[in-house]
């Protein structure tokens, strides 16, 4: 049976618009993020953090902090008795990593500016930052390296001194006879790809509340991954996982930025266990630019091989990898991630990616939406276009000649890796429905007649999410150090009101919403009166949280394994109460009933009574109750894929670059609710749109970082972005039984590159053949005056 | 500590007298004395919007505003925008055409699209997007956010509602809450 054909829509609530069950509270103001929590007798606590890219700790005063009647106690990398660091979860098999000691708190020396090197812990918000500012520290400054191509030259300062070097690991993943590939070619092309680091970005600064009451442990955080937290917690403070309860309430925004182990987490729970007082910290927005971790920052060297007619024979990247000071929880591999669809949507015979990771003195880098597949993408897709322009062909013929037809999958590609299923010209064929691009060109023309320059670009990607079959990234696969399954509770009331428990972590997602369509289905009730809980480790089964796009493939079938477990219950005691057979009960309009005769069946409050309350109507066989749990390790990776185009207008005096119009046909199999679908794809393309034209997280020389606040760090704003014009199809992915492939990052991997090969084509009369991002008015205005002269 | 100014003002139709330290901000005055945590912060210099509220009618950033100097004066909050249960039509554009993710950013949005739409009732998508400048979203792309407004500007050249600030009403449902969170 098709994944297709196993769709279960009997009560009409899955595919359907249905708006968000989280609104109410969210728009009423009535929300609880974790700054919203205060607890008596609770303590702030501020850090003090070091204003130097690379220095050693000479001394630390803590005497005018300490002499003041509102702290309580402030801490120092000595003071702290902690079984282990910070945590990195990665340990591909045959590769060494150089690993340093990363401490919440430094200890003797400092790596980047931001690192924190003290906690003052006091009565209130404002004083303890009063108190941080009365905390002497003197540093004796070490030289600082920021460039990585400069960190792996001989001499270069070291950003870790023991490790003896500053590179951290070399990683490849290659397929196909590279060269061959290349021999066999008419052209080869080299181009340089850079892919600067980037800020997450979240509205909501990160925020903790740690309390301790007789040794149970409580912590609220603004975290994505609330059960990784506990038990890192566990590790690093020594206390039994079962006494400790993290909580991820509303959570305003990740990106990725709050898929972390923070130090500052840690602190919190550490100072409130030793001071037996709830502690509260919430960052402000300069430590966050300075201290969430970064995205991104890539430089790659592409070459492409091909014949003359646009056919691709090998497809090579090396990947030099900024990855900052230290290693974070997932810091190198993300780069990997990207690695695995460096095919793109492509039938590229070989092709090899070879990554070289790098220490800087700058704050570290790991996930931002997309992790490793912007890259890889940007990289894929500007090069394409790179390639048709040497070849004088259009750059979506081009794509059309490498794409991998729509007949093929499931498709395994050079690298072995298995895309589940796809129809990149279906897409494209549709974005052109939308788009006349010859009427375009003709406007184009016109448009320059009279000094406009307007430019369009394309991008076809495909991704790899919904992480992760364990078997392919665990310890004996690619090497994390943990399964990337996914699990669900559901547990039927006596009223028929249900409980879902997912173990993933949604902030902003609309999991609530989407989950309990799938559940309402299945159980015959209004989504309504299906309530999804999530965040909490104290409700529910382990679980491992939302990030690369896992939640719907993941969780959401997690969800529907356990949901139809329990109607399978279900079925049993409307069978034995109506004397039907098991399987001729299914679910319409709101009752189990028996096929044909709609008259005869029972509601799930109906059925839930049975559970319950046993007499005639539960089976003898089977145990009181009706709640189950299901754990989902996916057997493979989803594959979403989409055709964008983005419209530009250059402004050649200026060099400002605008996004007029952008459209995109996007594919992330049968929609769960639409409305959501859209929602993610709107947000992701502004966050690629962000990056290209206005964000970058920049440091100077000395390793000082100019991009401090959101005055600096340009997040696009209304007036900067247009509408869009969306479309979808849907090609179910048979990975599991919703046929569903991830949304959450897919506008964001697909978008950057459509911009930047928009710009290039508007530039292109001007002499301009390539640009790099961020495309900033001054950048893109002295590639014209290089191009004119 | 430094010594404290008394400062009275009313915030959702509610009176209320408290000392603060002349530097307190207002957002702070809100959220941590007076419990009204819908408005937010998500910056220290003023870009973001999350702390938008209503200062005697007129869209402020209460980040950065003293609390003192909301002394004499009027504050409407997200809290104060409901008629009891029935919500402003800004919260119900937001709600209906997904206009919201996690919702950090949505209630300095609402109180900085119910302003502009004070000002201006008819306004076009050009204008939204510019009147909405002030505030940062993450989440949505803005794409909703614009529908949103402009659905409820519709609704409010419709008749649906006269005024696109609080009812009378919605400020006594924001004095009711006002009153639970003082508690907090
Ligand atoms: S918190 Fe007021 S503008 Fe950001
Ligand atoms: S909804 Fe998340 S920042 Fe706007």
């Amino acid at each position: 049976m098709s994944a297709t054909e196993e769709r279960v829509s009997g009560n009409g609530h899955v595919g359907r618009r249905m708006r968000r069950k989280e609104d109410p509270r969210l728009i009423t103001g009535r929300a609880t993020y974790v700054d919203d929590m205060n607890l008596l007798g609770q303590l702030w606590c501020a850090f003090v953090r070091s204003p130097e890219a690379h220095a050693k700790i000479v001394s630390i005063d803590k005497s005018g902090a300490e002499a003041r009647d509102d702290v309580f106690a402030v801490y120092t990398g000595d003071d702290l008795d902690l079984a282990s660091g910070l945590p990195m979860a990665w340990v591909p098999p045959g590769v060494e990593v150089q690993t340093p000691e990363h401490w919440p708190l430094a200890r003797g020396e400092v790596k980047h500016v931001g690192d924190p090197v003290a906690m003052v812990v006091g009565e209130d918000r404002y004083a303890v930052i009063d108190a941080a500012e009365e905390v002497l520290v003197e540093y004796d400054p070490l030289p600082a390296v920021t460039d990585p191509h400069a960190a792996l030259e001989d001499g270069a300062p070291l950003v870790h001194e023991s490790l003896g070097t500053n590179k951290i690991h070399e990683w490849s993943l290659g397929g196909g006879d590279l060269d061959a590939g290349f021999a066999e070619a008419d052209v080869t092309i080299e181009r340089t790809v850079v892919n600067h680091r980037t800020h997450g970005g979240a509205i909501e600064p990160r925020a903790v509340l740690a309390e301790d009451r007789a040794g149970d442990l409580t912590v609220w955080s603004s975290t994505q991954v609330p059960h990784f937290l506990r038990l890192f917690l566990a590790l690093i403070l020594n206390v039994s996982e079962e006494r400790i309860r993290v909580v991820a309430p509303e959570v305003g925004g990740g990106f990725g930025s709050k898929l972390q182990i923070y130090g500052e987490e840690v602190l919190c729970a550490w100072a409130a266990r030793k001071l037996a007082r709830p502690v509260k910290w919430v960052e402000t927005r300069s430590e966050s630019m300075m201290a969430q971790h970064h995205g991104r920052d890539q430089v790659a060297t592409v070459r492409i091989g091909a014949k003359r007619d646009g056919t691709v024979t090998a497809f090579h990247t090396k990947i030099v990898a900024d990855m900052g000071a230290y290693l974070m929880l997932l810091t190198p591999v993300i780069p990997s991630l990207g690695a695995f669809v460096m095919n793109g949507c492509y039938k590229f015979p070989a092709v090899q990616t070879d990554i070289v990771g790098v220490f800087t003195n700058k704050m570290a880098t790991d996930a931002i939406r997309g992790a490793g597949r912007p890259e890889a993408t940007h990289m894929i897709e500007t090069c394409m276009d790179q390639l048709a322009a040497e070849l004088g062909l259009d750059p979506l013929e081009v794509r059309r000649r490498n794409f991998i037809p729509a007949g093929e999958f499931p498709y395994t590609t050079a690298l072995g890796i298995v895309y589940d299923s796809g129809n990149y010209q279906g897409t494209l064929d549709k974005l052109l429905e939308h788009l006349d691009v010859d009427a375009f060109r003709r406007e184009q023309e016109e448009l320059r007649a009279k000094g406009i320059h307007r430019g369009i670009g394309f991008s076809t990607y495909t991704e790899i999410c919904g992480l992760a079959p364990s078997r392919v990234v665990g310890p004996a696969g690619v090497g994390l150090q943990t399964g990337l399954w996914e699990s669900a509770m559901v547990r039927v009331h006596i009223t028929g009101a249900v409980t879902v428990y997912t173990g993933t972590s949604p902030h902003g997602q609309g999991l609530e919403t989407s989950f309990a369509q799938i559940v309402a289905d299945r159980l015959g009730v209004d989504p309504e009166q299906v309530e999804v809980l999530h965040g909490d480790t104290s409700t529910g089964p382990q679980g491992l949280g939302t990030y690369g796009s896992r939640s719907l493939s993941v969780g959401g079938e997690a969800i529907a394994r356990a949901t139809e477990k329990v109607a399978a219950k279900a079925r049993a005691i409307v069978a034995h109460s109506l004397e039907a057979a098991p399987e001729d009960i299914e679910v319409q309009d709101g009752k189990f009933i028996v096929k044909g005769s709609p008259d005869k069946g029972m509601t799930l409050a109906e059925v839930a009574g049975a559970a319950y309350i046993p007499g005639d109507q539960l089976p003898p066989d089977l145990e009181p109750g009706l709640e189950e749990t299901a754990f989902y390790d996916p057997e493979n990776f989803v594959f979403p894929f989409g055709a964008h185009a983005a419209i530009v207008d250059v402004d050649v005096e200026t060099g400002k670059v605008k996004v007029v119009r952008y459209l995109a046909v996007d594919d992330c199999g049968p929609a769960i609710n639409p409305m959501l679908i859209d929602g993610q794809l709107h947000g992701g393309i502004v966050h690629a749109i962000g990056q290209v034209l206005y964000e970058q997280v920049v440091y100077d020389d000395t390793g000082q970082l100019v991009t401090g606040t959101f005055v600096d760090y340009a997040l696009p704003t209304a007036a900067e972005v247009p509408s869009f014009e969306l479309d979808r199809t849907e090609t179910p992915s048979p990975t599991n039984s919703l046929g569903v492939k991830g949304i959450g990052e897919a506008g964001t991997i697909g978008a950057s590159a459509a911009v930047v090969n928009a710009t290039v084509d508007a530039l292109r009369p001007l002499g301009v053949t390539e640009l790099q991002m961020p495309l900033s008015p001054m950048r893109v205005w002295q590639q014209i005056q290089e191009a004119q002269a | 500590m430094s010594a404290t100014v008394p400062v009275r003002l009313e915030v959702n139709g509610r009176a209320h007298q408290v000392d603060v330290e002349p530097r307190l901000l207002l957002v702070h005055l809100l959220r941590d004395r007076l419990g009204l945590t819908g408005t937010h912060v998500g910056c220290d210099t003023s870009n973001c919007g999350a702390c938008t509220v209503h200062l005697d009618g007129d869209a402020v950033k209460s980040c950065t505003v003293l609390a003192a100097q909301a002394d004499g004066c009027s504050v409407t909050t997200i809290e104060g925008m409901a008629d009891g249960a029935t919500l402003h039509p800004l919260q119900e554009a937001f709600w209906k055409d997904h206009g919201l993710q996690c919702g950090y950013c949505t209630p300095g949005m609402i109180m900085a699209a119910a302003d502009l739409l004070a000002r201006n009732p008819d306004p076009t998508e050009e204008e939204v997007r510019h009147g909405l400048e002030g505030n940062l979203c993450r989440c949505t792309g803005y794409h909703n956010i614009v529908r949103a407004v402009l659905d409820a500007a519709e609704g409010v050249r419709t008749g649906r509602i006269e005024t696109p600030a609080p009812t009378a009403a919605g400020r006594e449902a924001g004095e009711e809450l006002a009153e639970e969170g003082l508690g907090a």
